[in-house]
């Protein structure tokens, strides 16, 4: 409907009731045939359009059913249609599952950690062709994206903080600063690459996230440090992509699109508490989908796949401004636990104890009876949980409001084994070198490290400076895997296989020269300095206790997301800081100032030139000295001849 | 200027060049006859030497450089020329030639004609007399062909021409057998295994009124497919001559045509992307916004809302209802479009509106008047299709909560709706789903509950029919519309919707490919691809056929060519590199250009200047020496 050139008042006035608010306008009522009486209501129909006259522009309308035949012949096909019934025991089960759980560990540093994990399981194959999809719990724009794009896994990870490992011990699912984004391709994708752009642009618009901003100067395909965590046994790496934005910053609306996934949005269950004014206010803040297909039983004769949604904080404690150290619920997320999500098949909260067997360190109210032992990143902690289906959970006042008040803040952390810190050496604009450390705190065995650096085209790795040392000597890397960057185009990448010996520092260092950029390369602000993502570091860290191996077993969910091969050791991954590197930047008025001084010193050396050829050089009488010119006046005066 | 320094102290030397060269500038620089004659009475007066000896060497070099000086003015003048030519004939082309846009050749003739819409459609009937509906001797002068031609002017630039060939004949062995049927169905299918007429024509049977196939009160039967059965009546057949009995028949086939082949409005309202409406029938114009614009494809997504997942378990068998209820019509609109199917289930979903609870139904209802703000919560929840942008068409299901159980929409006149559902136009519909008869005194919660999707999908189909564009009118009095069968569509209800859909396909793939025209025209310097003048040339191309295909009655093809047309011009329309956003404006450009053009451009034009003023003043010189 636009601008009209009819004068009609009335119909002016249509245009704007239109275009200002909708009106709402029912017009002809027919009643719905009921099939099983199967009267035909046409001449009734007509009557009725007949006499209703059109009084205002309907927007709204009653659906008048009037294909009796329709759905006659369709009940007809169907043979029976099945009447609404309640109904009895035989409901088929549902193929969907969903679970949920919240962990909270206060942590040595005093801060409290607490983890989220939402974890859907559907019965289904999203690469048959030509399916009607039906979702139930599974959110429909992630199934879309996997059956359009032949996702085999996709894990994608939006972070605002640094998890420092050394206070705070390692992380249950491990994300680095900024936005990460790996995706497992079908064998069947052709264009890898064209699907991956695809992608990537349609996950930015689900996570309202700047994702689009991925292309190939900043994905790799990492040969082995991104291995499916699903089942699946995928060697061959085109199929894998790779692809961080440290400078990509996380906030509400990045977190509006993540609740929406789960079933009960944040309306009941856990989610209640995802209040995003509590949760970005905290020390860290990490959120991640993980979509995967997992083994249904211990064979892995059927599988299905596994939607994870996870959500990582750190509150600080100290910043709420408060003396006594004292956590509720509701004084972190300023909402009580009142229900489980309905859906839900479990929901339950954990408390990490270990540390306070006897309750000597803090105090839990409301206490539980219920401990669970879980072993976790190669140790055994216990747990008391909270099983939120279970109505005596939240007691007479109908609500939860878990508290832990602290006795003492003595307790020692365990360090963990394996930690790394990255940072840029040198000075000056022109080089660099980029120091990796590598801690193994095992006192006695030694572990292999995977090591990944993706680093931007525009720091120019001298790969032949590459160095790995270890207390002093020289470690040779049992494995490397080095692709060079391409101008504008692709990022270095590297990737060694390094064997840490036990309670030392491996160094890898290697020198870099600073690229310069054309000038609208550039981003906004350049001086604040180019991230560099972080270097990844898988490892399989020898467990002091014996690992579960059997994935299809029920486990808490925050000990089940890594795959776990053999007993004696498990996964890690540890992610380094992001670097910040200042590149040489112009000032950026120079190409306006630069045409003009060029224009300028063309334009003198042209005009001379011109006047050279064009002029026509003659002497002048030499003008008369000013002495001699006003001699010649006085003389003048005087009435003598002049000079 | 030269001839000033000549001065008379020079003049009196008595130096043979002196002389000569004085006497030559005298004679070439005619500039100062005065001073000529000053000069020659200098040199005879011959004045004494004086202090001029001590000066003389400088003098005689003063004059030798005066005497060059003709030959270099010329000189001067011919470097400025030559350099102002070499920045004409080289300078400016190459500045030109090197900040010049690519710009691909378009088809800007055949797009203007484009402008101008000349729609022509043309329609097959066969007009079939049975037995006993034509006397002999009418009978002799059959087999006939007339054809019909109307026009319509819509607005300046937009013509309507459409074209009815009627063919008359009478009927064969085969098919009197096949009227003998019976009923009137039983003859309509069996008429339709004799001969499958194809897209977009018709078939008329004029049957004897004493044929049984049809009711007393029907005289005209519209089949499922592209057949109809008209009776003839007694005082048609006064006539004695085959004109007259045609005469008496053609405003009953005139109906038949107007219901089941296309009529003119809805021609008129597919081309509401060409032609501004003018303020008609305002129920035509609701009609029109109601269904969806044409588009190569469509999402539909059914969406059961469960606000209450604590007291309703629902289950749906949406995957059953959709291959039984909603399949066969797809499939039977699959030319038109393409169509892709899916279901979720969203807890928790508020309506925007708290329902009322009203005691004289014992119920809680929804106004007409706030069905309006009903959509918009649930609508962000709905999401949209991550896998494509085409136009989702949502059904939605709502089974109310227990604490607004049972739940009814009540229209303006505060009459329940019978099928509690209502749609959106071009959005999609909504119905609300009761479950409050599973409440009982002693009812354990969650309730489960098994939706019966018959009913359901009875509302939805219908809401369906309406957002495609399936116009269900109600016919004129005395005919007969067979019920639509299996599928959900009679073939000629599929025919009128390929008739209006390549008409407003082909009206907005014009106004798109004349808009992208204008605005490349408009805006100079913008980029034109080639791969965006391939697309508009494939887009034009595709126009041309269509209209043709149109004029000769090949829907099929019209409908395809129309849909490639859209498609072309869509993608030339939408294609990145034409973001103008991309180009400086020109006042910049020019900010850039002058600190170089400025100072090249003022010598250039002052020497030119002063060349033609000289010129003149020569000229001037010239006719004064003559007069």
């Amino acid at each position: 409907m636009a601008a009209h050139r009819c004068s009609w008042w009335s119909w002016l006035l249509i245009l704007f009731s239109l275009s200002v608010f909708v009106v709402a306008d029912i017009h002809e009522t027919t009643p719905v045939n009921d099939h099983h009486g199967g009267v035909d209501h046409n001449a009734q129909t007509a009557e009725q359009t007949a006499d209703q006259p059109a009084v205002e522009e309907r927007r709204w309308e009653a659906t008048e059913v009037k294909e009796a035949a329709t759905v006659d012949a369709a009940a007809d096909i169907q043979g029976t249609s099945a009447p609404e019934t309640v109904v009895p025991s035989s409901v088929p089960q549902p193929k969907d599952d969903f679970q949920e759980e919240l962990v909270i560990r206060p942590l040595h540093s005093g801060d409290i950690y607490a983890s989220f994990q939402f974890r859907t399981l559907w019965d289904t194959d999203f690469m048959r062709e030509n399916k009607v999809s039906h979702y139930r719990l599974f959110p429909k724009s992630l199934g879309q994206v996997i059956s359009k794009f032949s996702v085999r896994e996709l894990h994608i990870s939006f972070t605002q903080g640094y998890w420092r490992t050394m206070q705070w011990g390692q992380p249950f699912i491990p994300s680095p600063p900024g936005a990460e984004l790996w995706v497992w391709f079908q064998d069947s994708v052709t264009d890898v690459d064209a699907t991956w752009k695809e992608l990537t642009n349609v996950l930015s618009g689900i996570f309202c996230a700047s994702l689009n901003f991925i292309d190939s100067t900043n994905t790799v395909q990492p040969s082995a440090s991104f291995k499916p965590l699903g089942i699946g046994n995928v060697t061959d790496h085109s199929f894998v992509r790779y692809a961080t934005l440290p400078r990509e910053i996380v906030c509400t609306e990045n977190l509006t699109p993540w609740k929406k996934l789960l079933p009960c949005g944040s309306k009941a269950g856990l989610a209640v508490l995802l209040k995003s004014e509590k949760l970005f206010h905290s020390s860290f803040h990490s959120q991640a989908v993980h979509i995967r297909s997992v083994c249904q039983d211990w064979q892995c004769k059927t599988t299905s796949w596994e939607l994870r949604q996870t959500l990582n904080s750190v509150f600080d404690l100290h910043n709420s401004g408060q003396t006594k150290r004292e956590w509720s619920l509701f004084k972190m997320f300023s909402r009580t636990l009142t229900e489980a999500c309905p859906l839900a098949s479990s929901s339950k909260l954990y408390i990490d104890i270990t540390d306070n067997p006897q309750g000597e360190q803090f105090e839990l109210s409301p206490a539980t009876s219920l401990l669970s032992q879980a072993v976790v990143l190669g140790d055994r902690r216990t747990f008391s949980v909270y099983d939120l289906t279970q109505e005596t959970t939240f007691g007479s006042v109908r609500s939860l409001n878990l508290l832990i008040r602290w006795k003492s803040n003595e307790g020692e952390m365990l360090r963990p084994l394996l930690h790394a810190e990255r940072y840029v050496a040198g000075y000056g604009l022109q080089t660099g070198e980029i120091h990796t450390l590598m801690y193994n705190n095992h006192p006695y065995r030694s572990f292999p490290v995977l090591l990944l650096d993706s680093v931007p085209w525009y720091l120019r790795l001298y790969i032949h400076t590459l160095s790995v040392t270890s207390k002093g000597k020289d470690n040779k890397p049992s494995y490397i895997h080095y692709e060079p960057s391409k101008d504008r185009v692709k990022p270095h990448l590297l990737e060694m296989l390094i064997q840490l010996p036990p309670n030392s520092v491996t160094e890898v260092t290697v020198q870099f020269e600073r690229a310069l950029l054309k000038w609208t390369e550039y981003p906004p602000d350049p001086n604040h300095g180019f991230y560099v993502g972080s270097s990844v570091i898988s490892s399989l860290v020898p467990s002091t206790v014996a690992m579960h191996t059997n994935s299809t077993q029920e486990r808490p969910l925050f000990s089940s997301f890594f795959p776990c091969k053999e007993e004696s050791s498990y996964f890690v991954r540890i992610y380094t800081e992001p670097l910040l590197v200042n590149l040489p930047t112009p000032d950026f008025s120079m190409p306006y100032n630069v045409i003009c001084l060029t224009c300028t010193v063309v334009a003198v050396g042209y005009g001379s030139l011109y006047n050279l050829l064009t002029r026509s050089f003659q002497i002048e009488e030499p003008n008369p000295g000013l002495a001699k010119r006003i001699a010649n006046v006085i003389r003048r005066m005087r009435g003598v001849p002049p000079l | 200027m030269a001839v000033m320094q000549v001065d008379v102290p020079l003049v009196s030397l008595p130096d043979r060049t002196t002389t000569i060269c004085a006497s030559s500038v005298s004679d070439k620089c005619s500039s100062t006859p005065g001073h000529h004659k000053e000069l020659s009475s200098g040199y005879s007066a011959s004045t004494p030497r004086t202090s001029a000896t001590a000066q003389r060497p400088v003098k005689i070099f003063q004059t030798t450089i005066l005497c060059v000086c003709l030959p270099e003015r010329r000189r001067g003048q011919l470097a400025a020329l030559s350099i102002a030519a070499v920045v004409i004939i080289v300078g400016v082309p190459l500045w030109w030639r090197t900040t010049e846009t690519y710009r691909a050749w378009l088809p800007v003739s055949q797009i203007k004609d484009l402008a101008k819409l000349q729609l022509h459609l043309s329609a097959d009937v066969e007009v079939v007399f049975a037995r006993g509906t034509v006397t002999p001797e009418q009978q002799k002068k059959v087999p006939l062909t007339q054809t019909q031609d109307e026009e319509h002017t819509v607005d300046e630039d937009t013509t309507l021409r459409y074209r009815y060939e009627t063919k008359y004949r009478t009927a064969t062995i085969m098919e009197e057998d096949a009227l003998k049927k019976p009923t009137a169905a039983e003859a309509d299918l069996s008429l339709h295994m004799l001969s499958e007429s194809p897209c977009g024509s018709l078939v008329v049977y004029v049957i004897p009124e004493s044929s049984s196939l049809l009711p007393e009160d029907v005289n005209v039967y519209i089949g499922q497919r592209r057949t109809a059965l008209v009776r003839i009546s007694a005082q048609m057949r006064v006539g004695k001559t085959l004109e007259q009995l045609l005469a008496q028949l053609e405003p009953q086939i005139k109906q038949v045509l107007q219901v089941m082949s296309f009529s003119h409005t809805d021609i008129t309202v597919a081309l509401s992307d060409r032609v501004r409406f003018r303020p008609g029938n305002k129920e035509s114009i609701a009609d029109s916004m109601r269904a969806f614009k044409s588009s190569p494809g469509y999402e539909i997504t059914f969406s059961l809302l469960n606000p209450d997942p604590k007291s309703h378990q629902l289950h749906w068998d949406i995957e059953g209802a959709v291959q039984t209820y909603i399949q066969p019509l797809l499939t039977k609109l699959s030319p038109l479009a393409n169509f892709s199917m899916d279901s979720q289930t969203l807890y928790y979903t508020m309506l925007g509106v708290t329902p009322r609870f009203d005691s004289s139904f014992e119920a809680y209802t929804l106004n007409a008047d706030s069905l309006a703000h009903v959509i918009n919560p649930v609508e962000a929840r709905l999401g949209s299709n991550a896998a494509s942008s085409n136009p989702v068409l949502n059904f939605l299901l709502y089974v109310p909560d227990i604490r607004h159980s049972p739940l009814y929409i009540h229209d303006h006149r505060k009459q329940e709706v019978p099928s509690n559902a209502f749609h959106s136009p071009r959005w999609g519909g909504i119905m609300v789903y009761n479950v409050n008869g599973f409440y009982g005194s002693e009812t354990e919660f969650p309730v489960h509950v098994n939706i019966n999707m018959a009913k359901v999908m009875g509302v939805f189909l219908a809401q369906l029919r309406l957002l495609l564009g399936v116009q269900s009118l109600s016919p004129p009095p005395g005919f007969l519309v067979a019920p639509c069968g299996s599928a959900g569509l009679a073939d000629w209800e599929l025919d009128r919707l390929m008739w209006s859909r390549s008409v407003e396909n082909i009206a907005t793939a014009t106004t798109t490919i004349t808009s992208l025209a204008q605005l490349l025209d408009q805006i100079g310097n913008i980029v034109i691809n080639d791969n965006i003048a391939q697309q508009v040339s494939s887009a034009v191309t595709s126009l041309q056929l269509a209209m043709a295909e149109l004029e000769v009655g090949n829907l099929g093809f019209a409908l395809q060519y129309s849909k490639e047309a859209i498609l072309a011009s869509e993608k030339a329309f939408f294609d990145p590199s034409l973001l103008h956003l991309l180009y400086f404006p020109d006042d910049q450009k020019f900010a850039i250009y002058i600190p170089l053009f400025l100072p090249m451009c003022v010598p250039i034009l002052l020497s030119m200047l002063k060349i033609v003023s000289e010129a003149r003043q020569r000229r001037r010189e010239k006719q004064a020496k003559k007069e």
